[in-house]
């Protein structure tokens, strides 16, 4: 297996995105990643396309080779691969380019992420999210994606005291974080009254808890470490791709309070990485509801068990560190294009190790994690970036 | 959503039919082909029994749902729940019968049969369980199944001994 490094990295602003399509703003991602590479097309080995539900969403499956027609490539042939994960299909494409990569099949990739949801109403949305979860046994019978997370977040409070006030705080931080990025989906800061106060969901989850429905893509160039150095000054070492698996109804796991393929996830990453989770300086992890970050921080080792909470709450995760989440404002401000999601965290802690991401620079990092979730945590997604020589 | 679909699912969803691990004991719902404890999965396939449960629960976590699932907008608010039953399977279902304000975790309830939901005013009806409390005069008495309008499916289901 050969190194890997991410060797560019391009993004659509996020947001609703009424004037475009889901072809435009998918290319525009990732011709941005080539062009940030220092790559052209000719270099190119094969296309990676994280998409949750292009046919629910816009009619349209086979979109792999829809992106690299309309990038003008149809004509050189290359091999265009959707990879569908629930909401995790970004990262699930990250970790099949990473190892067409590492195996030598290919030299360089483009992995890219993209989602169009504004093109079907709320309700369709908020019903083709609930599609990650099991349709047979939990959607039938009333269920939606934020009703299973609404379970989780009332179990962790009943089991480790964790407040309604702690959970009002991660929208608090995503939204202060998200002020300061420019692709963000929303901009405005928020308070814990507004939090608090906003129209209920699924108790007692209510709507700001709630990440938005987005358009947006994300992109990335992959190639062999070795290589690096002759695309970009600041190669960014992919340490660690991990996949796990887990039930697909939330209502088959043992702990409601923990997501084991997160866990099984990280510490495979970890080790694989020969690092531990005191070493991760920033991290972006899926806080699609405020609980999902709650337990995802737990659940990656880098908060003991019920303390994420106090810790968001007494504002600890700001860009002062030790640990900085989701300096991108996460899913809740950056947005949440389902399979673009997972591709752009990587975006975003490129530009953090590189020392590109401006207003919301974390100082010193040299070691992020991102982390994609699907559904209640059928399918988790680890991936260690570090800054290389 | 086709009428087959919904049909096929009728033992499940009307009866509570699930299944039982030859190898191990494990009661499991939906039931499974395969046993998902076993350490050695191939010995429990063909070893799955039929097993039908009780019925009989007890909330281990539960939301009030405002936002509705597709085909439920007309019932919101709505009490969604974990109930964990005495079998040991963990089912999602609504609690019914009931002042939302009063679910908590650790509400005894009992699996009854009702209307889920239906696809619009020409569409299926769909039915299935849903969960109402157990008053407290019945508690102490051996739970009774869910109260299906419909004749037992396919026969020979093991009796729970709750």
């Amino acid at each position: 297996m050969r190194e890997v490094a991410v060797l560019g990295v391009g993004q659509t602003k996020f947001g609703e995105l009424w004037d475009r399509s889901f072809r435009e703003i998918g290319i525009e991602a990732g011709l941005g990643a080539l062009v940030d590479a220092k790559l052209s097309s000719a270099d190119l080995g094969a296309l990676y396309l994280g998409n949750m539900a292009s046919g629910s969403l816009i009619d349209q499956e086979h979109i792999a080779p829809l992106i690299l027609d309309y990038a003008g490539l149809a004509g050189r042939h290359l091999p265009g691969v959707r990879v569908e994960g629930g909401d995790a299909s970004g990262g699930l494409a990250l970790h099949q380019g990473y190892l067409a990569v590492a195996s030598g099949l290919y030299d360089y990739v483009v992995v890219g992420g993209a989602e169009k949801l504004t093109d079907v109403s709320d309700e369709a949305a908020t019903q083709i999210a609930a599609s990650t979860a099991d349709h047979e046994w939990e959607v039938v019978f009333g269920a939606t994606l934020p009703a299973l997370w609404a379970l989780v977040a009332r179990r962790h409070m009943h089991l480790h005291g964790t407040l309604r006030e702690e959970l009002a705080a991660v929208s608090v931080h995503a939204h202060e974080m998200g002020s300061k990025n420019p692709n963000a989906h929303y901009r405005n800061r928020l308070s814990i009254e507004q939090v608090l106060h906003a129209p209920p969901i699924a108790e007692p989850l209510g709507m700001l808890d709630c990440a938005p429905f987005s358009d947006g893509a994300a992109a990335v160039v992959l190639g062999p470490l070795e290589e690096a150095k002759r695309h970009t000054d600041t190669p960014i070492r992919i340490a660690a791709s991990q996949v796990a698996c887990d039930t697909m109804a939330l209502q088959h796991r043992d702990d409601l309070t923990s997501v084991a393929s997160t866990v099984r996830a990280a510490r495979a990453a970890f080790a694989r990485a020969r690092r531990a989770p005191k070493d991760v300086r920033v991290v972006e992890v899926h806080d699609a509801y405020s609980i999902s970050a709650l337990v995802a921080l737990e659940d990656l080792g880098l908060c003991e068990k019920g303390a994420a909470g106090k810790a968001y709450a007494s504002g600890s995760f700001g860009l002062d560190g030790p640990l900085t989440v989701n300096p991108s404002g996460g899913l809740k401000a950056q947005g949440r294009p389902f399979g673009a999601v997972g591709v752009a965290q990587v975006v975003e802690i490129v530009r953090q190790l590189r020392g590109e991401a401006k207003d919301r620079q974390v100082p010193d990092a040299s070691l992020g994690l991102c982390h994609d979730l699907g559904g209640t945590g059928a399918t988790a997604v680890v991936h260690l970036l570090e800054r290389a020589g | 959503m086709s009428v087959a679909r919904f049909w096929r699912e009728t033992p499940r969803r009307y009866n509570l039919a699930g299944s039982r691990c030859a190898v191990c004991g494990n009661v499991y719902f939906p039931p499974r082909a395969v046993c998902p404890s076993c350490p050695h999965h191939r010995q429990s396939i063909e070893k799955m029994l039929p097993f039908q449960l009780s019925g009989a629960g007890e909330v281990i976590s539960y939301t009030i749902v405002h936002e509705a699932a597709e085909g439920f907008e007309m019932q919101v608010p709505y009490v969604l729940a974990l109930v964990k039953t005495v079998e040991g399977p963990v089912l999602t279902g609504q609690v019914v019968d009931i002042e939302p304000a009063e679910v908590g975790i650790g509400l005894k309830v009992r699996a009854t049969f009702r209307k889920l939901r239906e696809e619009g005013k020409a569409g299926v009806i769909h039915y299935g369980y849903k969960f109402s409390p157990v008053v407290e005069e019945e508690l102490g008495r051996r739970p009774a199944g869910p109260r299906a309008s419909v004749p037992s499916p396919t026969g020979g289901h093991e009796q729970a001994r709750a």
